[in-house]
């Protein structure tokens, strides 16, 4: 049977002291490959100075249907964010 | 699921929708949605894939190193343009393959625009001008389009877009400036350019199918006609600015409309062009069939190579 190029993932970060950010997809044959194509596709300006390549059969997402169960139960926690405290104004520098 | 819950479903996804929310790959999507959005996102890879074919006609014959290196790096950016809006195409669960597959036998369109030929210098000028002019004015609106993949993808585009426009006026308004020679080259180009790089902003509105609803995807934020207006608006004093002359006879300021007037467009030909018949249809599209299939051996040896790398390390670790 016919093997088509796999998908893969890519991340660049464009700065050092920012995190890998998503950039899109490409396909390419193996590693390498993926890491070349993706110099050439995300990164023609300078965009970049590192870039990491993962197979997109190798990442495991969330399923939007299942928003509900993940999301929702950290919407009543108020008590985690610190506006929820009642301080007098007098108190300074907290 | 009932079509009492689709309708449910469908209600609440326009909601999403009007509220500015993007769709993502994963979320439920009507079955309409995604075939619009992957109909007009591949026939806007398509269209910068075989774009890059009339400019390349001339890389190797610019007249200096600067328009060289300026010519092919744009012809470059629009490959990176193919494959983002390719990528972002597959996020809705059509392979590479297919796509290139209703490609190759015509059952998706690119734009009719590079079915021109690029016969002089000066067309890779015009072209930079008009034709990319008019993408800018497309595709500008998209990057709030409401297919999170899309408007990713058209925002990475649009920023790059800018310096083709830019070079291409740069190329004219060298020739305008030069010998009489030269001007008569920039004049004949945006002859022959000009209508249909208004055309490439589709038809008029009252012709246009996809319009209503494409306004409630967002993937249309102005009709083909207003944006249309907007192009001729802002590209008529430009060429006032170098000294050429807009091929239209018609063509006049009105004042009270604060826009101008133009005359009529040769709808038939672009049809024409359309449906198969323009200039160059045959010799674009059999261009991209025959890199196609040469390059398979390419692609197989690389799958090759590949799978031999991994068969040696996994006997290395046994
Ligand atoms: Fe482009
Ligand atoms: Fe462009």
């Amino acid at each position: 049977m016919k093997k088509n190029w796999p998908l893969w993932e890519v991340f660049v970060r464009s700065k050092n002291g920012l995190e890998h950010r998503h950039f899109g997809s490409l396909h390419a044959a193996d590693a390498d490959m993926a890491l070349e194509n993706a110099r050439d596709v995300y990164t023609r300006r300078s965009e970049g100075v590192s870039i990491w390549v993962v197979p997109s059969k190798h990442i495991t997402a969330s399923n939007p249907e299942h928003h509900g169960e993940l999301f929702e139960p950290a919407q009543d926690k108020v008590y985690r964010h610190p506006t929820f405290y009642n301080l007098p104004d007098e108190v300074k520098h907290m | 699921m009932s079509e009492k819950e689709i309708k449910n479903l469908e209600a609440l996804f326009d909601q999403r929708i009007a509220r500015d929310e993007k769709i993502e790959p994963k979320d439920w999507m009507p079955e309409k949605y995604r075939k619009t959005h992957i109909r007009q996102i591949s026939q806007h890879a398509h269209s910068e894939i075989v774009g890059m074919l009339p400019e390349g006609n001339w890389i190797t014959r610019a007249p200096s190193m600067r328009r060289k290196v300026a010519l092919l790096a744009k012809v470059q950016d629009e490959a990176g343009h193919g494959l983002y809006l390719y990528s972002a195409c597959e996020t809705l669960g059509i392979s590479r393959d297919e796509l290139f597959e209703q490609l190759h036998t015509g059952k998706a369109k690119y734009s009719s625009i590079f079915n021109y030929p690029t016969i002089t210098w000066a067309d890779i000028g015009a072209i930079g001008w008009l034709v990319d002019g008019a993408a800018i004015i497309n595709q500008v609106p998209l990057c709030s389009t409401s297919y999170g993949p899309y408007a990713r993808a058209m925002i990475r585009v649009c920023k790059e877009e800018s310096f083709h426009q830019r070079q291409g006026y740069e190329i004219m308004m060298t020739l305008a400036g030069g010998s009489p020679e030269q001007k008569e080259l920039a004049q004949d180009a945006l002859n022959r350019w000009w209508w249909p790089s208004l055309m490439m902003l589709g038809p008029t509105d009252a012709e246009s199918v996809h319009t209503e609803q494409s306004m409630k995807w967002k993937l249309k934020r102005k009709t083909n006609d207003e944006l249309r207006q907007q192009f001729i608006d802002q590209t008529v004093p430009q060429a006032d600015l170098i000294g050429l002359r807009i091929p239209d006879p018609d063509l006049k300021w009105n004042e009270e409309t604060n826009h101008y007037d133009f005359g009529a467009i040769d709808w038939d030909e672009f049809w024409q062009v359309v449906k198969g018949h323009g200039p160059c249809n045959t010799e674009r599209l059999s261009a991209r069939i025959q890199a196609w299939e040469e390059g398979e051996w390419v692609r197989d040896a690389a799958v090759a190579y590949a799978d031999k790398k991994e068969d040696k390390k996994l006997k290395k670790a046994i």
